[in-house]
């Protein structure tokens, strides 16, 4: 199997994009998480739903939102260019927004799921042994919930791999710059000619699945294990 | 050590307790959701009471006038939960010394070596918890909270998860932590726990401190019985060994005259005996022709009725000289011996039951 520079390029892109979107969002991930599970302040509902709201929207609008807000002339867009020169629109950088932003609800789920699952007894332990919230966060709740932070980025970049609506919407189809995996199947359908490269490309997509899905299951298997005491 | 006055609002509870305890082990006495446990999570810090004050020696953990509130993580109070709580992520090492690293340099305590002697885990270090059996966590537990180097130890029921044979098991290892100084605060709702680990009680129901006081004068208050369970309430009176008769049996004195027990005991140890009050006849001669051994010479101090038992039945108590036993015996009999307060008569003990046998000081 050959692949034109394109295709390639389309491959590599898609791996950048979707990796810079789990690693960047991660963090909030967690946080959001810890609050959804664990928060006790009015309104948390209206946060769940925000943080839901991509995975129900059709992704053309939540596109189309980005690039509003997003956009260069956005209210966002248009500060971070003139404050930090961070533009969205039209780049990689815009593909691994939307990338997030379409796997975060994924990420979060598992992540909270993970925390809800935590005896809060351990971390009382913990606190009565000394410990601050911060120390028993990094030495109890971490721990054990890593099984929901790998299993949750997992799903996050499966589903960043796969995201074409927002994609496409956003940042638009360009060879080389926005052009992630399966805008590049969907290009190459446009043509004459362009199956046999779209199945070439289709099939490397099934194999990157394949093995995240493997890798999160080992990881995941591993680490609860050794977290179970075993 | 501990002095404590709180009100607050546990949803079905209303607690609104206050006393006042020094070292040795103080038993939290009372039934299941007398509110022990929401009492001693205000203690460590993991609640915060409505109201009152909590002091630990010199230091004031809560003050709601002031608004003071220690956290848990700085009041240096371990505490061992009725489940172990063990951290499953780490081996039994890595739990055991995990509280070590947060204690404040000057700390004084019990150091690694000892306590895991103590506890019999010198042999589990490290093994992973998910292997242990349940006495084996417990022992963890409580090797945990002692070398976090804590101040104050409470213990929430630390024996209810286990089986009879377990509870033995662990018993003795709570004397050792006594032992070695460390302040316990104790919950349970095991009369024979009490009986053989208070040094003071204090009596808890429906979210109130109904009495305080030693284990000797609380177990034999008749006023209380009912409240020790009825059949199973008996006073608890302390003996030290004098010697060894020819036959074997030993001899120990009590304030109310000697007792001779089966089992042997070191000359000079003091014993903490446990009579039950099912197992006292009381006569007003000294009885002859009695297979009994162990009689003693008192004097009434209180007679109540006991509607726990009967309605036909009454408690008797009866000082044996600094010290008191708790008899039950008929309304009859008390009408036929014309028993009344400072009427002098013999408590018949048919089973004298040593709790705690202690060097002597």
């Amino acid at each position: 199997m050959t692949f034109s520079p394109e295709e390639w390029g389309a491959v590599l892109l898609s791996l950048k994009v979707s990796g810079i979107a789990v690693l960047a969002s991660l963090p909030l991930g967690i946080a959001v998480a810890l609050v959804l599970a664990r928060g006790r302040m009015p309104g948390l509902w209206l946060l769940n739903a925000v943080v839901h709201l991509p995975l129900i929207l059709p992704p053309v609008v939540t596109g189309y939102i980005l690039l509003i807000v997003f956009g260069r002339n956005g209210a966002i867009g248009g500060f971070l260019e003139r404050s930090i020169g961070l533009v969205f629109a039209f780049r990689w950088t815009g593909a691994a927004l939307a990338a997030a932003i379409m796997g975060f609800p994924l990420m979060v789920r598992a992540i909270r799921i993970a925390i809800e699952a935590v005896d809060p007894g351990l971390e009382q332990a913990a606190r009565t042994l000394g410990a601050r919230p911060w120390a028993v966060f990094a030495t109890i709740t971490l721990p054990l919930i890593a099984p929901g932070i790998i299993a949750g980025a997992i799903l996050a970049f499966a589903k960043a791999m796969g995201e074409f609506g927002a994609t496409i919407t956003f940042v638009s189809n360009i060879p080389g710059r926005t052009q992630t995996l399966p805008s590049a199947i969907y290009a190459l359908l446009q043509v004459p000619g362009g199956e046999a490269a779209a199945a070439r490309l289709a099939g490397i997509s099934v194999l990157i699945a394949i093995t995240a899905v493997l890798c999160s299951d080992f990881i995941a298997r591993s680490v609860a294990q050794r977290i179970k005491g075993r | 050590m501990l002095d404590l006055d709180i009100k607050h609002n546990a949803g079905a509870l209303d607690l609104d307790m206050r006393f006042r305890t020094g070292g040795g082990i103080t038993a939290l006495f009372g039934p299941s959701g007398a509110g022990k446990t929401t009492l001693i999570n205000a203690i460590s810090g993991l609640l915060r009471p409505d109201t009152g004050q909590i002091r630990i020696g010199g230091q004031v953990l809560f003050d709601s006038t002031t608004g003071r509130f220690i956290p848990p993580e700085r009041r240096r109070i371990g505490y061992v939960f009725q489940d172990p709580r063990l951290f499953p992520h780490l081996n039994v090492r890595r739990n055991l010394t995990y509280g070590a690293r947060f204690a404040p340099k000057g700390a004084t305590g019990p150091d690694f070596d000892q306590v895991t002697e103590l506890l019999g885990i010198t042999k589990l270090l490290d093994r992973r918890t998910a292997d242990l059996s349940g006495g084996e966590k417990s022992r963890i537990a409580i090797g945990r909270a002692l070398l976090a180097k804590p101040q104050l130890l409470l213990m929430d029921e630390p024996l209810a998860a286990l089986d009879a044979p377990r509870r033995g098991e662990i018993l003795p290892f709570l004397e050792r932590v006594r032992d070695m100084g460390v302040p316990i605060i104790y919950v349970s709702h095991a009369m024979a726990e009490v009986a053989r680990l208070a040094d003071t009680v204090v009596l808890i129901k429906d979210g109130k401190v109904r009495a305080t006081g030693t284990v000797s004068d609380l177990l034999s208050d008749p006023d209380l019985a009912d409240f020790f369970g009825g059949s199973e309430a008996g006073a608890v009176i302390h003996a030290t060994v004098s010697g060894q008769d020819a036959d074997g049996m030993t001899r120990a004195h009590t304030s109310g005259g000697p007792v001779f027990l089966s089992e042997p005991h070191e000359r000079g140890r003091q014993l903490r005996l446990r009579v039950q009050a099912s197992d006292v006849i009381v006569s007003r001669d000294l009885p002859t022709g009695l297979s009994a051994l162990n009689i003693l010479h008192g004097r009434i101090t209180r007679i109540t009725p006991c509607p726990g038992i009967g309605p036909d039945r009454a408690w008797v108590q009866i000082d044996i000289g600094g010290e008191a036993v708790l008899a039950h015996v008929t309304q009859r009999s008390v009408g036929a011996l014309d028993l009344q307060n400072g009427t002098e008569c013999y408590a018949i003990l048919k089973t004298v039951a040593v709790e705690r046998s202690a060097a002597p000081q």
